[in-house]
């Protein structure tokens, strides 16, 4: 156990970082007394966190999320705080090092990732008329496998030290020759137990997705939604076994002193490189698809149309699928593998604009003529159109292997990638939550909050990016912690600092709209509030744990459309509740989840004889799962008549619209 | 169902058949012939592809049942990704500057 000095277990000696470990210590006492106080115990054990409930595995997803979000938002106001003025000495290099890497891998992998998969749970079962996923126990160990990651990771920055080698932890900075301190086993520990839990999503929403379809739901009759994530969990179980694989790979490095990617003894730091961006081109993907299915859901709810193109939107998005498997390489250019690389990848880049360009005019025909309704989750949808296209014109100039070499590793490329992951991914995101808010707890978020969030949200993300394009072009690096006065980037980089303020004004109005809206928001309101055409719209708000009383049957596209068009399969005659059969809960995700940590914990620490007595947990976890032979319950007719009628109106029909 | 099991099962005679001559095939130009190691490389990993593919459409009845075209797509898929994997690996590590 000599690997780390005592005094150097928690991080002291920074102001910033003491200030953290007093509010997060004050911040677990007050949970547990709060918890103790309410004698709620039991209630967040059974209603929780033993839950195999897709919809609260999703709610979960989606906290975890936005706890994120703020833990990231953090580190970029921290980052746009040092450099609103040169040679400021608010962080230090290291710390900056810290926090650009932290910002990075927590935005996408611990906020975009589970803000998205949590979405997905919600959703899905719902869209395709499904009581659950087809694992349901499978996919509680999911979300507690990330969670388990994400907290692993999270605690690095006051115990032992964050990880400093950027979010892509490019070797040789990352190997031990460079990075000796245990901070970087940090990223390949808790990544990896993520990762399982992603994986095992997206084989769990494959299965759901192809298995579980109610009747009548053919493949081309599935919102677009259910489409992509389809098409998404695809990439998740191509993808991910990649990064398995090389975050294995550089453990072993780390931690027991193999070559893989060392640049002595026939290693090669290139290979990581490599690995990682075949595993992180189909990343953005994973995180991009989704949300053009949100996008897609909103869009056609709002502009009261069918969306249009749905086939070729499909196409586009198994296109894009497919081709992102191919681009990798333009990621690093720079690294020399020759024009016939280089220009290989540059077509295949230029080629993925194709259906990314499809998808965008098929949404603008989607809303050509329409009769569009500027709720909250629309303005996300339509803002999203403008800004995601500047992120995807500059993608298409970063695409060019020769202009690369100019803009590579400069704030013109930071820019591009927030102006496709934000609008990509944080508007649609904040688009979902505000239009399926209601179904998830049964009343609205507020819409002027809301309209206050987006635009002080939207104005801040362009002040904050737009100048870093032509801080970029105008030679200023990514990832230094400070510049001089003589550069003259001074009043840029202060109009991006300022801008990142308003960025946090806009996240303070949506957490304080959430509060709003869980304290005072109306709850007399339809199951049905947006008028809209998915299946997830025909049932109860919030919606009632085993989903349908009655199976829908689904006879065209737009199914709930059409069903309230020709006014069938709305009503619930008694005689037709059966018996419904659902899976049991389990506390065991959560066991695994603590087994998990604590193992990631002492191997990061490179303490092995520990880690070892933990990992038997895990292994008898597995041996436990294997005998359990819990085959559900079922939900006894009048308990299913009964909450049918507390949310159906006498004749047995869904709530008319109020507004 | 009982008319398919009465039939006899040509293309399972076909693939055994084929199959042992795939192997032969392997064998001797393996141990018998004198071409260089890399073209007897070359030569029998692609009858072992050959054989693999014979494998899953004449015994494993990938393409039978109601999850046919779903197992083609998923192998097909799995294929693409995994030469993706390698000979885009190979390729970009070992062309421009990373050739030396």
């Amino acid at each position: 156990m000599g690997n780390i000095k005592w005094d150097e277990f928690f991080i002291t000696g920074d102001p910033l970082i003491l200030g953290a470990q007093v509010s997060i210590a004050l911040t677990m006492l007050g949970v547990l007394f709060g918890l103790t106080y309410l004698k709620k115990w039991k209630w967040i054990w059974r209603e929780w966190i033993t839950t195999v409930d897709h919809k609260r595995i999703g709610i979960m997803y989606i906290i975890a999320a936005i706890l994120m979000f703020f833990r990231g938002g953090i580190d970029g106001l921290l980052m746009k705080a040092q450099t609103s003025r040169p040679e400021m000495g608010l962080l230090s290099s290291q710390h900056y090092n810290e926090i650009f890497t932290t910002h990075g891998v927590i935005m996408i992998l611990f906020m975009a990732m589970p803000f998205l998969i949590g979405l997905m749970n919600v959703v899905i079962p719902l869209q395709i008329g499904a009581r659950d996923v087809a694992f349901p126990q499978l996919n509680a160990l999911s979300f507690w496998l990330f969670f388990s990651g994400a907290m692993l990771f999270n605690i690095s920055f006051v115990i032992g030290g964050s990880p400093d080698a950027g979010w892509t932890s490019y070797f040789p900075l990352a190997g031990k020759e460079f990075s000796p301190s245990i901070a970087n086993n940090y990223y390949a520990i808790a990544l990896q137990i993520a990762g399982i839990g992603t994986l095992m999503t997206g084989i769990n929403f494959i299965v759901t997705i192809l298995k579980m379809r109610t009747k009548g739901m053919t493949l081309m009759r599935m919102p677009m939604f259910t489409w992509t994530a389809l098409v998404t969990s695809g990439i998740i179980v191509a993808a991910f076994p990649i990064f398995t694989v090389a975050l294995a790979l550089m453990k072993f490095d780390r931690l027991f002193g193999t070559h893989f990617f060392t640049v002595s003894s026939g290693g090669s730091d290139m290979l990581w490189a490599n690995l990682f961006w075949l595993w992180g081109h189909p990343e953005v993907y994973i995180v991009a698809l989704p949300a053009f299915g949100i996008f897609s859901e909103v869009i056609a709810t709002f502009s009261r149309k069918q969306l249009f193109g749905y086939k070729s939107m499909v196409y586009a998005t198994v296109g894009i699928a497919l081709l992102s498997m191919v681009v990798w390489v333009h990621h690093f250019y720079t690294m020399g593998s020759g024009p016939g690389v280089n220009s290989f990848f540059s077509l295949t880049t230029m080629l993925i604009a194709v259906p990314t360009g499809i998808k965008i005019f098929n949404w603008l025909f989607t809303m050509r003529k329409g009769r569009i309704k500027l709720s909250s989750a629309m303005l996300w949808a339509l803002a999203f159109i403008p800004t995601f296209t500047i992120g995807g014109v500059t993608g298409v100039m970063l695409a060019m292997g020769a202009a690369d070499f100019q803009y590579h590793n400069t704030l013109f490329l930071v820019a591009h990638f927030h102006y496709v992951l934000i609008p990509g991914v944080v508007f649609a995101v904040f688009a979902g939550l505000y239009y399926w808010w209601p179904k998830m707890f049964g009343h609205m978020l507020n819409e002027r909050l809301g309209k206050w969030h987006f635009w002080l949200f939207n104005i801040g993300f362009n002040v904050t990016f737009m100048p870093m394009f032509f801080l970029g072009l105008n030679g200023a690096v990514r990832r230094s912690y400070t510049y001089s006065a003589e550069s003259g980037f001074a009043p840029l980089f202060l109009l991006s600092a300022i801008g990142s303020v308003i960025l946090a004004a806009g996240f303070a109005v949506f957490c304080y709209n959430i509060y709003w809206s869980i304290r005072y928001a109306d709850r007399n309101i339809s199951s049905d509030p947006w008028d809209a055409r998915t299946l997830e719209w025909a049932t109860a708000s919030p919606v009632q744990h085993y989903n349908f009383a009655k199976l829908p049957e689904v006879k065209s596209f737009d199914a709930f459309w059409q069903m309230k068009k020709n006014n069938e399969g709305l009503t619930l005659k008694d005689s037709e509740i059966e018996e419904i059969h659902m899976p049991s809960n389990s506390g065991q995700p959560f066991m695994m989840c603590v087994i998990f940590g604590v193992v990631g914990f002492f191997l990061v620490f490179e303490w092995f004889i520990p880690a070892a007595i933990a990992s038997v947990g895990i292994i008898v976890g597995l041996i436990y799962r294997s005998f359990d032979y819990n085959d559900g319950y079922h939900i006894p007719v009048e308990e299913i008549s009964k909450t049918e009628s507390t949310w159906r109106n006498e004749k047995g029909e869904v709530h008319k619209h109020v507004g | 169902m009982e008319k398919e099991v009465k039939r006899f099962p040509v293309s399972h005679v076909i693939g055994f058949l084929a199959s042992l001559a795939l192997t032969f095939i392997a064998a001797v130009i393996a141990l018998k012939t004198s071409l260089s190691f890399k073209a007897i490389m070359w030569i029998i990993g692609s009858l072992a592809v050959i054989q693999a593919g014979l494998q899953l459409f004449m015994f494993m009845h990938m393409t039978e049942g109601e999850d046919g075209k779903t197992n083609i797509i998923n192998i097909a898929y799995g294929v693409f990704v995994a030469v993706v994997v390698v000979v885009g690996s190979v390729w970009v590590l070992t062309s421009g500057h990373a050739a030396h």
